[in-house]
């Protein structure tokens, strides 16, 4: 199934699509592996795959922890694309979510070449902007990958245009000024950037809201405007606590309870 | 567009070979917003005038150029200093530091963030904070803040707050990687000062233009004192703000030869070194295409030099542009070198150098001993002292077995 797909299966069901982060390699290739295999069953409904890099300037410091402990332990660009290949046979899309750098390194149509027969259905690009970016777009669309640019509550009118004009799959809307993280309480950006975001962007764009989301309830709240809810560091964080004994049924356990909050299923 | 400058989205050479903003895209607004204002404050008479007048009267420029008279005896050739040295805080960085913090006033933003990594640019910002009545917070990587507890006193006298940063490798790259971090958050009412002629467009052209004042002066110091111009100019280059702003004055000059020398650590073949230009590959870090240390997956490599101020990954793309044209050429110096040149510096002239500057020495000498050989005495290479070398004296100490009243011996074999 393809992104596009998965959100419009959601917006049948009148509901927001759940979408999940984990980095490869973390806690390390098999682990991260079994671990999005646990986050697919028990409900989310796109995953994202962060490639680690030694420079994320854009994550806090959960998702920072768990980029150096995958590093650390010797993840490679070609670990992250088995470890799509390994996730997206479930039939769930699945992204990567990637620093630049890592890209341009690999090569960039050979990177989208390699994702898509890895099966996966595009990249999250979150310190490259479409302006800066027309080798990948060149690429992606040669693979037909989704696009995933960014937009920020400081974003203008006119690049929030240009950047949704660019994207395919979803536009990922940061709800908050500031880098990846738990927060207590949603911010109250999220819904005006979503409300400009919609009347700016193509019609058929999905809007998925990220940064922040840990709780059932703040899930439920997103969901409310937003067509999907993105939760990275509560996983990362419950799989830092946990560690491997009970990690894997913590993950499930959350996945479920953030599943019942994008369906305002109390 | 000046020669060899960028365009207006910030690329040198063709678009996408050099510089750019690879950046988020929450920050691009602020980014965009600090370009504006730049460009309108450097046509703006009454900014580019106050600028001057801060830099004369609390900086202390324009710097001598000074003609080392013993050195050039040895070499062969004129050997020129142009004294950044003798500037206030020991270094060229506080043109940098005084005119963003003024563009800061100029926006009216109150809060300033730097990153640093011995603490040099750490402590220009909180000098240009104190001066301007700006909020300061410093990220620093947490070894450093160990290595350099002086600077971190300082920075706190003068009322910055010091936030060690222990990601990543706890160095220079990851206390860039926090101060942007901290940026992300706080960019209505926050300007993050920029050490280096590198990161995002602006940063490498805004940083240049602050500090191009030592080329200018030092190119009309030489025509006014010597009546020529030099047959070559050098710079030591870590992100390469003293080299930028060098170089900047001579780029239309065809005649004069510009070499800038990078920190080849224990030397470039241990892989222990921080020589981007000459020993990295073109890659995207901190927002700018560029020469970077990379491995095959394309993760940072960390850097190794004797000299915390050019222990950094990465360097200016405009550097990295004028090397890929040839109007410039790069070439790296051993720490043994620098801490040659460190010594016979001291000895020779009484002027103790930062040991970034020692690279430049080494390499400035070497250059002039070759041009003397092959034009005469009149050959003239005009060497950035960049900053003084009294926050390396630890380090010197540790190098030579300073200290000891017994010992102490620091010939080289350049003294000898």
């Amino acid at each position: 199934m393809s992104v596009g797909a998965a959100f419009a299966q959601c917006r049948a069901e009148g509901r927001a699509a759940l979408i999940g982060y984990l980095p490869a390699g973390f806690p390390d290739v098999e682990g991260s592996i079994a671990a999005l295999r646990t986050m697919v069953s028990a409900g989310c409904d796109v995953i994202e795959i962060g490639l680690p890099y030694s420079d994320p300037v854009m994550d806090g410091p959960t998702i920072q922890a768990a980029a150096q402990q995958a590093l650390d332990g010797g993840v490679r660009t070609r670990d992250v694309l088995r470890t799509v290949e390994a996730v997206a046979a479930t039939g769930t899309p699945t992204l990567v979510m990637t620093y630049w750098n890592p890209v341009e390194r690999y090569g960039v149509d050979r990177f989208a070449a390699d994702l898509a027969s890895a099966g996966g259905a595009g990249l999250i690009t979150p310190d490259i902007t479409p302006d800066f970016a027309p080798e990948w777009i060149a690429a992606a669309d040669a693979h037909e990958l989704d696009k995933v640019f960014l937009v920020a509550p400081s974003s203008t009118d006119e690049r929030i245009a240009m950047t949704t004009a660019a994207c395919r799959g979803f536009v990922y809307a940061t709800a908050v000024m500031g880098v990846t993280g738990a927060r207590a309480t949603s911010s109250d950006l999220a819904g005006p950037l979503v409300a400009r975001t919609r009347a700016l962007s193509p019609a058929d764009l999905p809007i998925g809201v990220g940064l922040g989301v840990s709780t059932r309830a703040q899930a439920a709240e997103v969901a409310e405007y937003a067509d999907g809810v993105i939760v990275g560091s509560a996983f990362v964080r419950t799989l830092l606590d946990r560690g491997a004994d009970d990690g894997l049924a913590a993950l499930g356990s959350l996945t479920e309870q953030l599943s019942r909050g994008v369906r305002h299923d109390a | 567009m000046t020669t060899f400058g960028a365009d207006q989205a910030g690329w040198f050479g063709e678009p996408g070979a050099w510089g750019g903003r690879f950046m988020p895209e929450a920050l691009v607004a602020a980014l965009d917003e600090l370009t504006d204002a730049w460009t309108a404050a450097m046509a703006d008479p009454e900014f580019t005038g106050a600028f001057a007048r801060i830099l004369r009267e609390y900086a202390g420029t324009p710097s001598p150029l000074y003609h080392a008279e013993r050195l050039s005896a040895q070499v062969g050739a004129r050997v020129l200093l142009k004294r950044e040295d003798l500037n206030h805080t020991g270094a060229h960085k506080i043109r940098n530091v005084l005119g963003q913090a003024l563009l800061t006033k100029r926006m009216g933003k109150d809060r300033v963030i730097a990153e640093t990594g011995a603490g040099q640019h750490g402590v220009a910002s909180a000098t240009a904070a104190a001066y301007f009545g700006l909020d300061c917070t410093v990220y620093m990587g947490a070894v450093d803040t160990r290595r350099q507890a002086l600077n971190v006193a300082r920075m706190q006298l003068l009322g910055a707050r010091v936030v060690p940063v222990e990601s990543g490798s706890a160095t220079l790259k990851d206390a860039i990687n926090e101060a942007l971090r901290d940026w992300v958050a706080s960019v209505d009412h926050t300007a993050y000062l920029f050490g280096t002629a590198a990161g995002p467009h602006p940063f490498p052209s805004m940083v240049r233009d602050f500090t191009r004042g030592i080329g200018d002066e030092a190119r009309a110091q030489c025509l006014e004192q010597f009546g020529v111009l030099p047959d070559a100019v050098a710079a030591c280059v870590g992100g390469g703000s003293n080299a930028i702003g060098l170089f900047a004055a001579f780029l239309d000059d065809d005649e004069v030869a510009i070499h800038g020398y990078e920190p080849g650590g224990d030397g470039v073949e241990t892989g222990r070194h921080a020589a981007t230009i000459h020993a990295g590959e073109p890659g995207v870090l901190h927002g700018a295409r560029t020469f970077i240390l990379q491995d095959a997956d394309g993760q940072t490599i960390e850097s190794h030099s004797i000299s915390a101020g050019l222990d950094y990954p990465g360097v200016g793309p405009q550097h990295a542009h004028l090397a890929a044209t040839g109007r410039a050429s790069y070439s790296p110096v051993t720490d043994a070198e620098a801490m040659d040149a460190f010594a016979l510096l001291s000895r020779t002239e009484g002027i103790i150098p930062a040991i970034e500057s020692a690279h430049a020495v080494a390499g400035g000498l070497e250059l002039a001993r070759r041009l003397g050989a092959e034009r005469g005495p009149e050959a003239t290479v005009l060497i950035s002292l960049s900053g003084r070398g009294d926050k390396d004296m630890g380090t010197a100490i540790d190098w030579f077995g300073l200290g000891d009243t017994d010992a102490g011996d620091t010939d080289t074999e350049e003294s000898r």
